[in-house]
């Protein structure tokens, strides 16, 4: 995998800024689950592993919840 | 026999700023006051100077502002940041003063401190939130609130015949000789967010090079009190303000330079970053 | 140090700056300009911060800034430009910021004129800002007391975290007079709650929000017991020929000056009269007061406005005896001959009053001695 993000639950608002502005599409709104806040968190769904780590997620989030990690050659 | 190689590390490239608190904001949710909190924070953990800085809380809904950052703070009276910053810097030179005010506190109640802020070129940052209307108190008329805007105190409209245009503040400002470094930008999409992180460390480079005053104004949004989702109201930035706000560079010190051996790391172009086209 | 020839702007603005004033914000406004001018002259000199400000608001709210950065920082103004401050002078309480604020009076309301009153008392004794807080307030009678006045200023509002109030007026400012200033003191060190930079600590904060009402009561405590304390050990007052008075003046500032001549004047004419001068307005000399209630015949409270300080003196009285009220306002400055007219009036009333069957006083002594005494 190039890259993977992590969404802080405890800090995320569910504004789902985040899911237009990846460029592969790999952010959603967890329908299914509220977090402490009661609201839907979003969340990384990428089972291909597409993501490249290219930031612009975190980029664009108000609540900088989101950890963005990218792979280096060891 | 294969021999087990050790292919790529996951690092991460991006994670919350130090000069951030961990403190939940209280702002609403896709409010771009969360954005702007995050670039300042940035800026200052690369620039190294968060136990340097000193920051002054405004009146608005950034009055909590200082929960947010991890830095010493003062809250200041509403329109009176500039002034209260001016105190401090006078008394600390060499610290980073910075205000953080919205278009209430700075367009309205505080034009004539932050008018004469300027006009002396007093070394402070400041920036200036301007999303058209009144949050905190619940969407009333702004200084910078769009003719025809609907705002709980204009529910018509804003009737420009009556209440006059929009003020531009930057170009206000930029007019005035102690008035260093003063810039317009915009915080509705990821290029114009990079585009204000630039502005934002310039503006605390200005400072820190004594070269006077020196003002970012960010286009932001309400999605609350304009009665839009997130998404709708970054649109609006897009669409509404930046037409009425032009985004730019109204004042720029001649022969400022921002340090070239520190790269920002905006500057490293990501794999999928979409470009701009010609766009300030 | 020698005695020299000041004028109080002056003679206060250098007091200040030898007591550690670290930064001045301020504005023109007469009668005090001269204190502006001195320190623009001073303070660059010494490498200290001076702002004229674009106004008295903004000047207050630099005071607040330089305060909040741990430096001795005040202003100075005058009536029209103090009510400018208030708002930021509460901000300054509810943030417990020590400050100086030097208010040379003039006669108003609203813009009024430039001459010597005493109208601002109710405004800085019980608090033009809003909310529930005190400031010190002192009242210098001479240019030599504005000095020391200054400097105590400086000492209190750092011992408590308070605003410091020298409450002058235009002829105290105005006028020249022989007095001696102090030496010059070192700049103190930063607190350390003051904003200075995080380094080495936990950031700072300054600031005066409450948004849960019982932690704002709790803070509200907190500044009452400050104040309780600060009213237990801090009144100034100075009793002056009142041993053997039947007649007490209750005069500040000015006015106590110029009381002293009226009972000079009142005594050489066989009047057992004397003067309760307070230093402290606020914390207000109560107990002094109380106890001279007990004794004398009557109390005339002298002030050059149209009855400010007199509330404060019927509420400590409770009417153990009657006060009098004697005032000219609008800047008036009164002579000591009005006074001692007014002196004359109350004893003349009370002999009248003890010639009645029915009008004895409270087993005073036989008035035919008491004048021959």
């Amino acid at each position: 995998m190039k890259g993977t993000v992590e969404v802080d639950e405890s800090l995320c608002k569910g504004c789902a800024l985040c899911i237009p502005v990846c460029p592969k599409g790999l952010l959603r709104i967890a329908d299914d689950r509220f977090n402490a806040r009661g609201v839907h968190p979003a969340e990384l769904d990428d089972p291909a592993e597409l993501c490249t780590g290219c930031e612009l997620c975190a980029t664009m989030c108000p609540e900088a919840a989101i950890t963005v990690l990218r792979a280096v050659k060891a | 026999m294969t021999v087990m190689v050790p292919e790529t590390l996951l690092t991460p490239v991006y994670a919350y700023p130090e000069s951030l608190t961990h403190v939940p904001t209280h702002y609403c949710p896709g409010c771009t006051h969360g954005i702007a909190h995050r670039l300042i924070a940035e800026v200052i953990d690369e620039l190294g100077v968060r136990q340097d800085t000193i920051g002054v809380a405004s009146v608005g809904c950034s009055v909590f502002s200082y929960r947010y950052f991890a830095t010493d703070f003062a809250q200041a009276p509403h329109g009176r940041a500039p002034a209260v910053a001016t105190g401090i810097k006078r008394v600390h030179p060499d610290r980073l003063v910075f205000t953080y005010q919205g278009d209430g506190d700075l367009a309205s109640i505080g034009i004539a401190e932050i008018l004469h802020a300027a006009v002396r070129g007093d070394p402070i940052t400041v920036f200036f939130v301007n999303n058209a209307i009144y949050g905190m108190t619940g969407g009333q008329m702004a200084p910078t609130t769009l003719p025809g805007q609907k705002t709980s105190s204009s529910p018509l409209g804003r009737d420009a015949a009556t209440t006059g245009a929009p003020l531009r503040m930057s170009e206000l400002l930029a007019q005035l000789d102690g008035a260093a470094y003063v810039v317009r930008r915009s915080l509705h999409d990821v290029v114009h967010i990079r585009r204000a992180k630039k502005a934002i460390r310039q503006a605390f480079e200005v400072q820190q090079q004594g070269l006077g005053f020196a003002m970012v104004e960010l286009l932001s949004s309400c999605p609350t009190n304009w009665g839009m989702t997130p998404e709708a109201a970054l649109g609006f930035i897009r669409d509404e303000m930046v037409p009425a706000f032009p985004l730019g560079d109204f004042k720029v010190p001649g022969d400022f330079k921002s340090p070239d051996d520190v790269k920002s790391p905006d500057d490293v172009k990501s794999p999928d970053a979409p470009t701009a086209k010609g766009q300030a | 140090m020698a005695i020299e020839l000041l004028k109080g702007n002056v003679a206060f603005a250098e007091a200040a700056v030898r007591a550690g004033c670290e930064a001045y914000f301020g504005y023109p406004i007469t009668p005090q300009t001269e204190a502006l001018e001195h320190m623009a002259k001073r303070m660059p000199e010494l490498g200290r911060a001076f702002v004229q400000a674009e106004s008295e608001l903004a000047a207050i709210n630099m005071v607040l800034g330089a305060a909040a950065a741990g430096a001795r920082a005040m202003t100075s103004s005058s009536s029209p430009g103090t009510s400018l401050m208030m708002e930021a002078l509460s901000y300054m309480a509810g943030s417990e910021l020590p400050a100086v604020l030097v208010d040379v009076m003039r006669g108003g309301p609203g813009l009024g004129n430039i001459a010597p009153a005493q109208s601002d008392y109710l405004q800085m004794v019980k608090g033009g800002g809003h909310g529930d807080y005190r400031m010190i307030v002192l009242a210098p009678a001479t240019v030599q007391e504005l000095i020391d006045l200054t400097t105590l200023a400086f000492d209190l509002a750092d011992r408590y975290r308070v605003v410091t109030v020298v409450l002058a007026d235009g002829s105290l400012g105005q006028m020249m007079e022989g007095a001696e200033l102090p030496p010059m003191r070192p700049l103190a060190e930063r607190p350390a709650w003051s904003l200075t930079g995080a380094r080495g600590r936990e950031p700072n904060l300054i600031s005066s929000i409450h948004l849960d009402p019982e932690e704002m009561e709790a803070f509200n405590q907190h500044l009452q017991a400050k104040y309780a304390e600060i009213a237990e050990r801090e009144v100034r007052v100075e009793h002056h020929l009142l041993d053997d008075a039947r007649i007490a003046v209750v005069a500040f500032g000015t006015a106590g000056r110029i009381a002293k001549t009226a009972i000079a004047a009142a005594r050489a004419d066989g009047l057992a009269v004397g003067l309760l001068r307070p230093v402290t307005l606020w914390p207000f000399p109560e107990a002094d007061l109380r106890a001279l209630a007990e004794r004398v015949d009557a109390l005339l409270v002298f002030e050059m406005n149209a009855g400010q300080m007199v509330e404060d003196v019927r509420r400590v009285v409770e009417g153990r005896v009657p006060v009098h009220f004697y005032g000219r306002a609008g800047g008036v400055m009164p002579m000591p001959e009005e006074v001692v007219d007014a002196l004359r009036g109350i004893e003349d009333a009370r002999r009248e009053r003890a010639g009645h069957d029915r009008g004895a006083d409270r087993g005073a002594p036989d008035l035919a001695e008491e004048v021959t005494a």
